[in-house]
């Protein structure tokens, strides 16, 4: 074996150990669990160093320069949802339920009557794109201010209307969940407004989650109800969100 | 060149050198790869801020252009149209800009792309640090800080590196120097703070590498146009490695034991 050739092998042995090895990743295997350990440092790491408080950049009404690029569900056809929307979503009501001290039901009303928080913020999709625009809502902390979790609770879980996927298993509807820490983020909003209007259809109406220090799918559109829970294991698959739950990082924050 | 070297064999690379050169190699080759399968999700770079829909802020793109039979793939670059079927944008049947045979998984996923990358990504930032520490230690740092003496060799090694005709002393020549103090001092801490700013967390810790960049957008731009440049640097090297001598640049990065020029050539 003369050097030139044992420098190919050597490069085609990295590059099969390489598609191998993604192979095995792919699964939930004791490897890929080692990896994915690397977002758990992430989030820890940056729980660690921001703590709670640290403020997303917020921009100027002269970046807003485009509309917000709407992204996944993108106009439901849940029965639940299309009634809610014929009748200008009049009838749609807010549960906060869980772990909470006292179970509450907003109507839009309700939620628009409370403190206001509008901030012009970009948001960034995991595929890579971003887009700069105003959102107007209720901070969530003020709403489970009402609801008072549990000191059981540890996650707010967003049940959504907008079924992703049709299985022969059934309908598999969006969720999501973040921690305490995010729930209670100054610029954590239930938004019902976007670029001075009402939330469109396209973007989440009537009401979205804006957690502005995490990536595109951890922003719930189309939201149904809150819940306050110990744990994710009982929703969905059982780790904390549609796109958690088909190998992608719960946190987010990169 | 190697047949002509008669001189000692010298140690020249510490345990630390060579185990924090091969993390990398192994880093880079898994961090290369499985970028371009992130790259793959939304294959435009933007300058600015945010990513242009409603207006023009595209430096660079791969994707396809005409429809069935007269598909081609297509590479944007600046405003100027390229065909590239079959290299990228294209392939066969299948649109997607990179080629599966240069991404981490070679199918699309994102999802274990991500997963892979910040696997290595931490493990690449934890092998600098070890190499600092061990380096500023031992002094090898010092090994890669050019002087002004080989600043006026400068034009001397480029002649001679054009003639391939490479010295093999107790130290690196000039553009040895200049070219591992470039990938280890600039590119890799510009490849990791670049890769930072894209996460929206790290934007809320540490805002000023947004200014620092000209936006997240740029920031991501300036991230693949390193890793561009950290190809190049591994295909010279190879290259250079290839021509100097493969068997004994080998042992030195193994062993750390290197056969030099005669102690009268060199210098």
């Amino acid at each position: 074996m003369n050097r030139r050739s044992f420098l190919r092998a050597g490069a085609l042995g990295a590059a099969a150990l390489g598609l191998s090895a993604c192979r095995v990743l792919d699964r939930d295997t004791a490897l890929r669990r080692a990896m994915a350990a690397a977002n758990g440092l992430t989030y820890r790491a940056q729980r660690a160093l921001g703590g709670g408080r640290t403020l997303a950049p917020e921009y100027s009404r002269a970046d807003i320069r485009q509309g917000m690029r709407p992204n996944g569900s993108t106009d439901p056809d849940d029965p639940a949802y299309a009634a809610l929307r014929d009748g200008g979503f009049a009838g749609y009501r807010l549960s906060v339920t869980g772990l909470v001290e006292r179970p509450i039901s907003l109507s839009l009303a309700d939620l628009r009557a409370m403190p206001v928080r509008s901030q012009i913020t970009r948001h960034d999709c995991v595929e890579g794109w971003s887009c700069i625009a105003e959102w107007t809502g209720t901070p969530l902390g003020r709403v489970l201010d009402i609801a008072r979790p549990k000191p059981a609770a540890r996650y707010v879980v967003f049940h959504c209307f907008d079924t992703v996927e049709r299985s022969l298993s059934g309908a598999v509807t969006y969720y999501e969940s973040h921690d305490l820490i995010d729930a209670w983020h100054p610029q954590t909003i239930l938004a019902w407004g976007m670029n001075g209007a009402r939330l469109p259809v396209a973007n989440g109406a009537p009401l979205r989650l804006r957690v502005e220090r995490a990536l595109g799918y951890k922003q719930a559109k189309y939201i149904r109800g809150i819940e306050l829970a110990d744990s994710l294991l009982p929703f969905g698959g059982g780790r904390g969100s549609y796109w958690a739950d088909r190998g992608y990082d719960w946190y987010a924050g990169i | 060149m190697a047949s002509a070297r008669k001189g000692p064999l010298v140690y020249r690379q510490s345990v630390w050198t060579r185990i924090t050169h091969w993390l990398w190699a192994v880093c880079l080759f898994f961090l290369t790869l499985t970028g371009l399968q992130i790259f793959n999700a939304h294959p435009v770079l933007y300058i600015g801020m945010e990513s242009g829909f409603g207006f023009d802020n595209a430096v660079f793109g791969i994707g396809t252009a005409g429809e069935g039979a007269s598909r081609r793939g297509v590479t944007r670059i600046l405003g100027a149209e390229f065909d590239t079927t079959g290299l990228l944008g294209l392939h066969g049947d299948q649109a997607q800009a990179f080629p599966p045979a240069l991404t981490i998984p070679s199918y699309r996923s994102l999802a274990t792309g991500r997963v892979i990358h910040f696997f290595f990504a931490w493990l690449l930032v934890a092998t600098l640090a070890l190499w600092l520490a061990a380096s500023l230690w031992n002094r090898h740092v010092r090994d890669l800080i050019p002087t002004a003496r080989d600043l006026r060799a400068l034009p001397r090694d480029i002649a001679d590196h054009a003639r391939l005709r490479f010295r093999h002393g107790r130290g690196y020549g000039a553009l040895q120097k200049l070219s591992y103090a470039g990938v280890l001092f600039v590119l890799l801490p510009l490849m990791i703070l670049t890769g930072l700013t894209m996460s929206p967390w790290f934007n809320s810790w540490m805002p000023w590498t947004l200014d620092l960049f000209g936006g997240r957008q740029t920031a991501r731009t300036i991230h693949f146009a390193v890793m561009v440049l950290l190809a190049a640097f591994f295909l010279v090297h190879m290259l250079m490695i290839l021509l100097a001598g493969p068997l004994n640049e080998l042992r030195a990065i193994v062993t750390g034991w290197s056969r030099i020029d005669s102690e009268g050539d060199a210098r």
